[in-house]
Order: C-alpha cells, then structure tokens, then sequence
C-alpha cells in the first residue's frame, strides 16, 4: 500500500526548508494558515509571514509590492479564492509584472468534500491558464509537492501550484519532477490517458483494468499544464487512437482544453473527457463525490474503450 | 527641502511646467486623463523635486524611496515629472499611448522609474504595504508614498490595505489623496459619497493630514510632518481642483477622460506659458 500524505503537509514542511535556505522567502496567508499548513512556516520564521485576515485580494496585492522589493512570496489560501476572488489582483499585479510570486492554493476540485460548491474550485485552472506569465502545476502527490514548490522557488516568474484537502498516495511509479516535462507513467498504444492531481491514481486503477481486458493504454502524469509538453501530447496523440483526460476540474478550460488545443493543430484524434462537466460541486464525501460527478476509473475505463471500440 | 520663498517659487514654476508637459503629450495622444493629472501635479512635483530620496541615474537603487500611483490614469504627469527629473529624454514625452512606446496609457514597468504596474484602480495602497513591509525586512529606512483617487477609495482593495498598513504600524509608508471631487460619472458625493474621508482614514488608524493640495508652503509641511509619525501609517487628505491651471477644464467632469482637441491644447498652453 503505497503511503498516504497531505500535499500541504508536504508544503508546509517544504516552506520552513526554503525559509532556511533564504532569507528573501515570505509567506502570505489569509486566515487559513491551518487549514494550508502556511503555519508551519509562521512557527518558525514569524518575521516572514504576513497574515493579512480575510481579504484575498489585498494579500495578493501586497505580495506584487513585496515582490518588487526582490522577495519571493509565497501566497496561500485556498484555490476558490486565491484564482476567484483576487483574479484582478493576479492577472494585473502579479503576472503583468511577471513578479516572484508564488500562488499555492489548497482545497482545489470536489474533494474538498463536505464544505460543498462555495469552496470547491472547479475553475482555477481556467482561470490561471489565460494570464499570460502564468506557470501552472498540479503536483499528483505529496513528494510531487516538495518538487514542484523548490521548483517555484528556484524559477523566476509567478507560479500556480494546485493542491487538493484530502490526503493522496505517493504514485511511485514515476520520475524526477522536471518543470514543463509530463511524464510517461505507463507505455501502451492503444489510448492514451492524460492526467494530473488527484485523478492520476485513478487513472493508474484504470490502466490496470484496461491490460485485463489486454488493452495497453499510455499513461501520461501532465503535472505541468502552462508550460505544456506540446511535444509529449502529439506524440500520445500520433501512436494511440485517441486520449481520455482526466481531471478534477471542469472539462472547460482546463488540462483537457489544453490537450485539444495542441492535438486540433497538429495532430487532430479523439478527445474524451473525464472532469466536472459544467456543474457546481455540493456537499459529500470525497469518494461519493467522485463517484457522482463520474471521476472514477471505471469512468476513464469507459472513455477508454469507448476510443478503442470506435477505431 | 528648505521652505524658502525662492525654492517655493521655483516648485510653482516646475509644477506650471509639468502642467504644460501633461497638456502637451496629451493634445499629441488625443486620449488620456487630464483632469486628474492636473489636480495632482503639485503634489507630485513637490514629492519628486523636493521629498523624494532617489537617483534617476539608477531607477533600481535599492535604497530609494518608493512612489506608486495607485490612480494609474493620471500617468501623463508621472510620466512628465519622470522625464523632466532625469529618467529618460523628454522626447519620448510625445510617443504616450502609441505602439512601442515605453509610456503606456497606464503605467508599466517598461518605463524607468515605474517599480510596479498600475491602472486596475483599488490595489495600489496593497502594493505600498507591501513595499512597507519589505523595508522593514531588509532594514532599510526608505520612504513609499501611494498617491490615490478619491473616487478610488469606493474600491474595497483600499479599506483592506488601509487596515493592514495600521495593524502592520507602516510608519514609513504615506498615502495622498487627490481628493479633487470628481470622478467619470459626476461628482463624488453623487455617484458614491466617500464622507466622511478624514474620520474613516482615523477610524481605520491612521494620521491625517488636511491641506490645501494646490499650496506648496503646506504640501511640503504636509510631507515632512508625515515623516515625524510614528507607529501609524499617514495619509495627506489633499483638497484639489480637477484640471487644475486650465481655466476651462477646472472642475469640468468631462476632462476626466477626455484628451483637449489642437485648439484646445494651445488655449490650454497659452495659459500656462
């Protein structure tokens, strides 16, 4: 049984590295430093954190200033409000000046669980991917985490890194995290799977019920959705006879938008999609929620075939 | 800076000129924000001329003190008072809001002497705390000053960053406000009453400062009497006229946002000359 961590346990941990290693990193927070794990930086380096209570948008606005100061800022709360609520302060403070920056949001996608819609982001990536200057990750797991952020830390430029509430295995099938570099979790080419987050160990339950049935399908981990590894997708898209996407974000806008934007210009096939289809999450356990909103390997499984029995 | 009565006369002869500047590159753009400009062009030529620590040699200088305009709209006169105090040649005055021109229709970072971009109204007094916050890590004892709209302070983005910069006792961080009346739609107390101005910046824990924003003597009392307060952030309430030195665009809303036609432009220099 591979381990279970909490990605913002990963982070928390990762930010009190960082903070020791420079003294030009500071963390932001917006009154939920215990729920994002920000606190663990607080506790250690209480100069360099700034909570600045329940208002989003002046934490993401301070951070611009900060930032054009040369610190490396970190900003934290929770993905419906760090991408909804300050999306102006994003897009115009922090990527037009292509600061430093570092958003790392927590409790992306349904399974936020009980809290219901209000708090389950289902459009961050969307709402990330058209700013300009915007690098975006969605680390699968907790070592992913680690990855991504000192990955963050060391590139110049804003960053959106998505993390989910629930804890997640570690997939240990893969490499080095390598910014901009998906990474081939399984070879086949029947299908190919294209995924990230959380949806990549449902993915890799549906690879493993695709072989019985002897279908190989590819199993691609997009961690890295701005920039795309353009060249990783149209050769998925060439050597299979089509690809599912899978992920916990509305079908509008996010990983699958990107995959169809490369394969309709260099290599048109079918695009199936497994993701929230244009409806606000609710209330649930995070695996009732899945099932509800069809995220499920048996869902990829079923996209999978359907490509299959098509061709 | 000494408050002489020849230094005092020579602001009033370097804002007249600012003043030309603005009415120049904007007669040249044919769009732009003269009202505002105007109204804030002594406050900002005294800030520039006479308070501010900085070298336009080294835009970067680590130790400078920091300006940002939160009311992006009124760059013509940053952009004027920038030229006219070293940052770049004056001629690149006449390129604003053209194709390539380092003088965007709203400040950039292109520009030398521009730290941060501005023009989305409400998020510039964040941004100031946020450079605040930054002195106070790097223990530099550099100034930020935030010039702001007074129809910008119906922007939420302000009242937050106006509790931080007290709860966070940003001493070293002064707001102004161009409190000139007026915003596009009419006047303030039409569209969306702001009063009253001074009790709320004292209510969120701040040290007030009320003048005339046309007066040198007291703009520079105003500047070096913020410097003297402690543990609190200070914001100089400035009285404006909107257009101010134009006779036919003072307090006329419409010069908000509309740039003078050629006949316009050369009453409007012939004034000021």
């Amino acid at each position: 049984m591979a381990e279970l961590l909490y990605q913002r346990d990963v982070y928390g941990k990762t930010l009190v590295e960082l903070g020791k290693l420079n003294c030009d990193v500071v963390v932001m927070d917006a009154d939920l430093s215990s729920s994002t794990r920000t606190g663990l930086f607080a506790k250690e380096f209480p100069q360099r954190f700034f909570n600045v209570g329940v208002a989003e948008q002046n934490m993401m606005a301070i951070s611009v200033g900060l930032a054009s100061c040369g610190k490396t800022v970190f900003v934290s709360t929770f993905a419906m409000f760090a991408t909804g609520r300050a999306w102006d302060q994003v897009r115009n403070g922090v990527a037009y000046n292509n600061f430093d920056v570092k958003i790392v949001a927590t409790h992306a996608g349904v399974s936020v669980g009980p809290d219901g819609a209000s708090h389950q982001a289902l459009e961050d990536i969307a709402l990330m991917r058209v700013i300009p200057n915007m690098t975006i990750v969605v680390p699968c797991d907790g070592p992913q985490t680690r990855e991504a952020v000192l990955c963050a830390a060391r590139t110049k430029g804003p960053f959106y890194i998505r993390l989910g509430r629930a804890k997640v295995p570690t997939i240990e099938q893969k490499k080095e995290f390598v910014l901009g570099e998906a990474q081939v979790l399984c070879e086949g080419n029947d299908v190919a799977i294209v995924s990230c987050g959380t949806m990549v160990v449902e993915a890799l339950a549906a690879v493993a019920e695709l072989a019985k049935q002897g279908i190989n399908a590819r199993l691609l981990n997009v961690h890295t959705i701005r920039p795309l590894d353009t060249q990783a997708i149209r050769d998925a898209a060439k050597s299979t006879k089509g690809i599912v996407v899978c992920e916990e974000h509305s079908t509008i806008g996010g990983l699958a938008s990107s995959i169809d934007e490369v394969v309709s210009e260099s290599h048109p096939t079918t695009v199936l999609r497994v993701g929230i289809k244009s409806r606000f999450g609710q209330s649930g356990e995070p695996e009732q929620l899945f099932k509800e909103y069809h995220l499920t390997s048996a869902d990829i499984v079923k996209a999978a075939l359907a490509i299959v029995a098509h061709t | 800076m000494v408050a002489t009565d020849k230094n005092i006369e020579d602001l009033r002869g370097k804002a007249r000129n600012i003043r030309k500047l603005i009415i120049q590159m904007l007669g040249k753009a044919c769009s732009g924000h003269p009202g505002g400009s105007l109204s804030s062009a002594d406050l900002i030529t005294v800030l520039y001329y006479a308070v501010l620590r900085h070298n336009p040699a080294q835009p970067r200088w680590p130790d400078r003190d920091r300006f940002h305009m939160s009311k992006g709209h009124c760059c013509p006169l940053w952009y004027a008072v920038l030229a006219e105090t070293g940052y770049f040649p004056k001629e690149k005055l006449l390129t604003l809001r053209q194709l390539g021109s380092m003088l965007q229709g709203h400040p950039d970072r292109r520009t030398p002497g521009v730290d941060v971009a501005s023009g989305s109204l409400g998020q510039g007094l964040s941004v100031a705390v946020g450079m605040s916050l930054a002195a106070r890590l790097d223990t530099k004892d550099y100034r930020v000053y935030c010039l702001m709209g007074d129809g910008e302070t119906q922007e939420g983005n302000i009242w937050e960053a106006a509790m931080a910069a007290s709860h966070y006792k940003c001493d070293n961080l002064c707001g102004i406000l161009d409190y000139n009346g007026f915003q596009i739609d009419g006047k303030t107390c039409d569209v969306m009453n702001i009063e009253p101005v001074a009790a709320k910046w004292q209510a969120f824990g701040w040290h007030t400062i009320e003048i005339d924003g046309h007066d040198i003597p007291r703009i520079l009392q105003a500047y070096a009497e913020a410097r003297t307060v402690k543990g609190k952030p200070s914001i100089i309430i400035a009285r404006t006229t909107k257009g101010k030195g134009v006779s036919f665009m003072e307090n006329v809303c419409s010069f908000h946002g509309v740039a003078p036609t050629a006949p316009e432009t050369e009453k409007a220099l012939k004034e000021l000359a």
